[in-house]
């Protein structure tokens, strides 16, 4: 496949590793008072859908940015390709 | 920038394991050892961004360019990844390139030293573009001088960089210099 | 040796004659001859045995889609099995043997398959060899696994290389035909970059066995000349002998360039074969069409061939199967072989065609309405019964038929991604469907546009619109336009051993049983019959199958539907996927700064992922590693030992939020570690399971060199990206690996410091009360040159790591062993390493096996509760704190002569062995030097509470059950002194 990264361009997902779920940046809050259960779901909980899917590829072969990654599991259509840091921050993760 | 050259005793090897520097010519092909160059990651830290790029226009005379590009005089800046670059230097004149950099960036960046996390092969001829089309999936026949990109090379990581017209530089991973080099040969004497 | 087959003209070269053996006959040839135009035309018509029932075969095609005529080309080294003899390109000396037969391909002994055929129908092996139960290990598998299979491989290595290529274009086209040739004009003239590749040795596709003009002159003329004008534009890159295999996502798509399969062997140093990866913007399938045949009783006697096949011997190879022949066709193209073979001299015996109103000729004659519906000639077709109009028979005498039932778009490539081509009714024929691989254009007979005139005009059309080039096309050559004209015609009513599928053997009477057995759906049908399974992907039967399907089923064809193509189009070479990455070269191979001084030292090494790495080093008079391996920590532990753990993940982690960042990775405290300390640190998992492990040194406000294991360094490096990009972005932390940057020593044992006194430069002072245990610094060496110097240990002596930038590596090392000659300085390897750390309880890679937690590695306490980081949550579950926890215990035999195992089971003194008493496993073992006996870490229920207590070590697998107590992990200086000193 391709990927069209927002730095460098349309890059070969062959230099990527595939990490999952984007749901994985929005890590459950510790203090919360469901956080045992939150947590649970975080790890182990996923749609796993057969079209749209929100991933995390790692540039391993390239400049070392997550990006999330918007592409229909079915057709392999990448509709979005966006810098996991700058989905993060709009997420409100901050430090 | 002040050069420091230390008179410690110890005798360096290249990362071939030689004491000279390899080079191999095969159908017009010349691969070339390159050990002679000090090298320096230089990453913007949070907010920092501007005063990096200040300090490092104003200490070395380059801008730090943005994705892929190359700025070069006798010190070369090439992008690495968001806010961060990797600074070349002669060896010889700057082996301690690091704390050089370290000491004109203070805290707006964090410096690492690269140098040996690297080998460098200069890979020249007109049949470059053979070669190159065996070993790595850059579009380096489109490839503007002067441009850098990672790419994958046998499995290793490795920057590309159009040094010149039929001459490339390939940067990779230094504990891997011999299959690296293996590949690079194979390539050369494989290309038609 | 006569060519009797010969005919005039064709594309060989009669100034070049080849000589090669069939069999072991010799016969000649000229270049441009396939093998099988070679043999057709020094009538040789068998060339093999059908697969299952053994039938004599000879070629159907003339082209990559053959089913039968496929032989073992070579001998040796470079043996190929099951080649196609239509496209194995003649060369001097070529060897070819047939397969599938014994003794011979005139008397084949397993041919009594055939007699048989009966109880060897479609799916046959679902309802035989099933009794009685027990013969079929001893008998049936052993006979089956004899008779299976085609063709057979030397075993011997494969002596030639293979490249993997990269290459980016603007339009790739499929297929150097008139279609393809004429977008690569199109595109070429317009500047763009394009890629124009044909599996052929020659470009020119079907006109190179047609006898059509463009612009009123022979066609050649035409297509030379636009080789010569692409060939002079250095934006197009032809690519001849190059298969495209495969349409992959996004533009990208795989070939096969076979560089040297036409050669005795390849030039020095070059590639057999090179699988290109080919980036396109944009592709033109430009793949041409396949003809197919028509089913009737015995069919596939060799001589009977695709009518298109016939005319391409006869024009392209100048070679025809036999001096009379026959033609059996539903179509007018049919007539063309005919008129073709007539024209150099071929006696025409009849053209058959089923059609009532068939054109007639002048020069041979044309039966109308009529079919032929058997065939006679056990080794070669001697005869073919025909079915007249009304009725009546004849007999015709003949040594070939061509057979035509019309043709198939080779639509395959636009399958690759799920697409399902649409059937169209007035080619009665698949075409293109709608779901096209994005990017991708057909044209041409692909297309379902059968004329040369529509393939020329599509062509330049598809590369104008693809490239979206503006200003007028340049007018299309002259040529033929003729329309399509065919009454669908699959196979002869009332037939039975029909053949559809040659290479897999599949009859119509298959797929009438398939049928009959319930199989409905057109994949069961493939599945259960294989028809279409066989390396030819059914390219000259899927049609044949589909049509009968539909009538058994009332359906249209249509509604039965097709399968799906899948790559590589034509087989594919296990050596060409491999490219480079075999043997030695099968992954990079990294050596450590030390590796040239450890190979002259004579140690030997050991593969850790992809590191070279010392293991140990003998000296003169060891003949067993353990004489290495005792002495060398023996040595360490009573004087000093030096060990390169270079390979050990080095992350260099700077930045105002470092300290922060740590504190959210490692389990345990790091926020207020100490400027120029050293900490243990444990990471988790999310999962609460423990990951990895390492160190910590702070040589800086804002600045720590992280390690990790060897063999999770590149793993921790992403997950500590992840951490940094994706769950903190406003952390201000900068991260990048330094593993290979430093070349790393331990300098272990009592005398270690005294060692590296005598490097370290006398301005720093590593006496125990300026460099305590933990601790950590920039220093000089050797008169100035930077280094850093960690005092940790892993050992479990007093003990330093030093680094160098790795150049310096060598040259440190061999300076240490020099200045430490007085000390008996003793280079150690990986199983000291290992011997050591076991003898003081530390953990590494068997204790943090993936299923372990802090708890269990006895670092429970160590997860701090007052902060969070990766796994904290998580491992406080209550199934992972349960009373009897799994918890890291030492293991020593009750007599020291007796083994520990790694991976043996802990059982209790007496009582079941069984897993529903298993009380734990041991992770690691090794023999002490130090305690002079075996030793173990394990993990045990409850272990921290029994201490003491006697049980059993058990590994059925190995036969082994030993008497163990259970000791403190901390077998040496429990107490932590040395490390202290």
């Amino acid at each position: 496949m391709i990927i069209n990264h927002p730095l460098l361009g349309p890059r070969d997902s062959a230099e990527f590793t595939y990490l999952g779920d984007a749901k994985m940046i929005e890590r459950p809050d510790w203090e919360s008072e469901t956080a045992a259960q939150d947590f649970y779901e975080y790890a182990y909980l996923r749609d796993n859908p057969a079209g749209i899917h929100r991933e995390l590829w790692f540039h391993e072969g390239g400049d070392r940015s997550y990006l999330v990654v918007t592409r229909d599991t079915v057709t392999h259509e990448i509709s979005n390709v966006e810098l996991a840091r700058d989905v993060a921050r709009k997420l409100g993760r901050s430090k | 920038m002040s050069v420091v050259k230390s008179m410690h005793s110890l005798t360096p090897i290249t990362a071939l394991g030689g004491s000279e520097p390899r080079v191999e010519t095969i159908g017009g092909v010349t691969c070339r050892e390159v050990p002679e160059v000090a090298l320096a990651s230089v990453t913007a830290r949070l907010k920092h961004e501007g005063q990096t790029k200040t300090a490092l226009k104003k200490a070395v005379g380059l801008t730090a360019p943005d994705v892929g590009l190359v700025a070069s005089k006798t010190l070369t800046i090439f992008w690495m990844g968001p806010d961060q670059w990797m600074v070349e230097a002669p060896f010889d004149s700057h082996e301690d390139l690091a704390a050089q950099l370290k000491a004109l960036t203070k805290d707006h960046a964090s410096v690492a030293e690269q140098t040996d996390a690297w080998t460098r092969f200069d890979v020249s001829g007109e049949n470059v573009l053979n070669v190159m089309e065996l070993l790595c999936n850059l579009n380096t026949r489109q490839m503007a001088v002067d441009a850098v990109s990672r790419s994958s090379i046998h499995h290793l990581g490795c920057f590309v960089r159009h040094i010149s017209a039929d001459h490339f530089g390939i940067y990779g991973p230094r504990a891997s210099a011999g299959s690296l080099h293996h590949a690079i040969i194979t390539a050369m004497s494989s290309a038609r | 040796m006569s060519q009797i087959n010969r005919l005039e003209g064709g594309q060989i070269d009669r100034n070049q004659p080849l000589n090669f053996k069939f069999d072991g006959k010799s016969y000649a040839g000229f270049a441009g001859d396939t093998l099988a135009s070679a043999l057709l035309a020094n009538d040789v018509r068998l060339m093999g045995r059908s697969f299952k029932y053994h039938r004599p075969r000879g070629p159907l095609t003339a082209g990559s889609e053959e089913p039968n005529a496929i032989v073992e080309l070579r001998s040796g080294n470079r043996q190929e099995p099951n080649t196609r003899a239509t496209t194995a390109e003649l060369y001097e000396g070529l060897t070819a043997k047939s397969q599938n037969r014994w003794p011979s391909l005139a008397f084949d002994a397993m041919a009594i398959n055939d007699r048989f055929s009966n109880f060897l129908t479609a799916g046959f092996y679902y309802k035989t060899f099933m009794w009685p139960a027990v013969f079929w290990e001893k008998v049936y598998e052993p006979i089956i696994r004899k008779a299976a299979g085609l063709g057979s491989l030397s075993l011997l290595d494969d002596p030639d290389e293979y490249d993997k290529g990269f290459r980016h274009t603007d339009l790739l086209i499929i297929g150097a035909g008139p279609s393809g040739l004429m977008a690569a004009l199109t595109a070429g003239r317009a500047g763009s970059d394009v890629i124009l590749a044909d599996e052929d040795f020659a470009f020119g596709g079907r006109l190179n066995s047609e006898t059509f003009a463009i612009n009123d002159e022979a066609s050649d003329v035409w297509v030379q000349a636009t080789i010569a004008e692409l060939s002079a534009m250095s934006n197009v890159r032809m690519m001849t002998r190059t298969t495209v295999i495969g349409a992959f996502d996004h533009g990208i798509y795989g070939a096969v360039e076979r560089v040297s399969d036409h050669l005795i062997m390849p030039a020095a140093g070059k590639p057999r074969q090179i699988l290109w990866r080919i980036y396109a913007a944009k592709t033109i399938l430009a793949a041409g069409a396949t003809e197919r045949p028509i089913a009737f009783e015995n069919n596939d006697r060799p001589g009977i061939m695709l009518a298109s096949a016939m005319r391409s011997y006869a024009n392209r190879w100048a070679a025809t199967p036999a001096q009379r022949v026959t033609i059996f066709t539903n179509n007018d193209d049919g007539h063309s072989t005919a008129a073709d073979l007539h024209a150099k001299g071929v006696k025409i015996a009849a053209v058959i065609d089923s059609r009532a109103d068939a054109p007639r000729s002048l020069d041979y004659e044309v039966v109308q309405g009529a079919q032929v519906v058997d065939s006679k000639g056990r080794l070669g077709v001697k005869f073919v019964e025909v079915k007249l109009a009304d009725g009546s028979s004849r007999t015709i005498e003949c040594g070939a038929l061509g057979v035509s039932g019309g043709w198939n778009p080779n639509v395959h490539m636009t399958c690759h991604q799920r697409g399902r081509p649409t059937w169209n009714e007035s080619l009665a024929a698949f075409v293109p469907g709608g779901t096209l691989p994005p990017g991708m254009t057909v044209t041409g007979a692909a297309n379902g546009d059968l004329s040369t005139h529509m393939a020329l005009k599509t062509g330049a059309a598809a590369a104008k619109a693809a490239l979206g080039l503006k200003g007028r096309s340049a007018k299309t050559p002259t040529a033929e336009d003729a329309p399509v004209s065919q009454t669908p015609f699959w196979y002869v009513e009332g037939c039975s051993r029909a053949w559809l599928d040659q290479q897999n053997d599949v009859t119509v009477k298959d797929v009438k049983l398939s049928h009959q057995e319930g199989f409905r759906s057109v994949e069961h049908l493939k599945r259960y019959t294989t028809l279409g399974m066989a390396t030819d992907q059914g390219k000259t039967s899927n049609m044949g199958g589909l049509a009968i399907m539909a009538e058994l089923a009332g359906k249209s064809i249509p509604e039965v539907g097709t399968t799906i193509f899948r790559p590589p189009y034509t087989p594919t070479s296990i050596g060409v996927l491999a490219g480079r990455m075999r043997g030695k070269e099968f992954h990079p191979t990294r050596l450590t700064p030390s590796h040239y001084w450890a190979k002259e030292r004579g140690a030997v090494f050991v593969e850790v992922g992809n590191w070279l790495r010392a293991q140990w080093f003998p000296i003169a008079g060891e003949t067993h590693w353990r004489e290495s391996v005792d002495r060398e920590v023996t040595a360490t532990r009573a004087s000093v030992g030096v060990c390169d753990c270079t390979t050990l993940g080095k992350i260099d982690v700077q930045g105002s939020d470092a300290a922060t960042f740590l504190n959210k990775v490692y389990c345990n405290a790091f926020a207020k570690l100490a400027v120029g300390k050293v900490r243990y640190g444990l990471m988790l998992r999310e999962d609460g399971i423990a990951m990895d492990d390492g160190t910590a040194g702070r040589l800086a406000e804002d600045h720590f060199v992280v390690t990790t294991t060897t063999a999770k360094a590149a793993a921790v490096y992403q997950h500590l990206e992840f951490v940094r990009q994706c769950l903190y972005p406003d952390l201000d932390v900068q991260l990048i690996s330094t593993t290979e940057a430093w070349a790393q020593y331990a300098v272990a044992g009592p005398n270690s410091r005294a060692l590296l006194q005598k490097i370290v430069d006398p301005e720093f002072d590593i006496s125990n009360e300026a460099f305590p245990f933990m601790g950590c610094g920039n220093i000089t060496v050797c008169g100035g040159l930077r280094a850093r110097l960690f005092r940790i240990s892993f050992s479990g002596e007093l003990a330093f790591e030093i680094a160098v930038p790795s150049r310096y590596g060598d040259a440190l090392m061999r300076r240490l062993m020099d200045v430490g000659e007085e000390f008996n300085v003793t280079p150690y390897g990986t199983e000291a390493l290992g011997v050591m750390r076991i003898e003081k309880g530390h953990a590494a890679g068997n204790e943090l096996n993936g299923t372990t937690s802090a708890l269990n590695l006895g670092m429970g306490r160590m997860v701090s509760k007052k902060k969070d980081s990766i796994g904290s949550t998580l491992s406080e579950r209550a199934g992972m704190n349960e009373e009897n926890a799994l918890m890291q215990v030492g293991i020593q035999p009750l007599d020291p002569a007796d083994k520990i195992t790694s991976g043996g089971h802990l059982m209790a003194a007496d009582g079941p062995v069984d897993a529903a008493h298993d009380q734990g496993y041991v992770t690691s073992a090794a023999f002490s030097p130090t305690l002079s006996s075996m030793i173990g870490l394990g993990m045990l229920k409850d272990g921290g509470n029994r201490q003491g207590e006697k049980m059993r070590l058990v590994s059925p697998l190995t036969d082994l059950t030993v008497d163990v107590e259970i000791v403190s992990a901390h077998f040496v200086d429990p107490e932590g002194e040395r490390v202290r000193g």
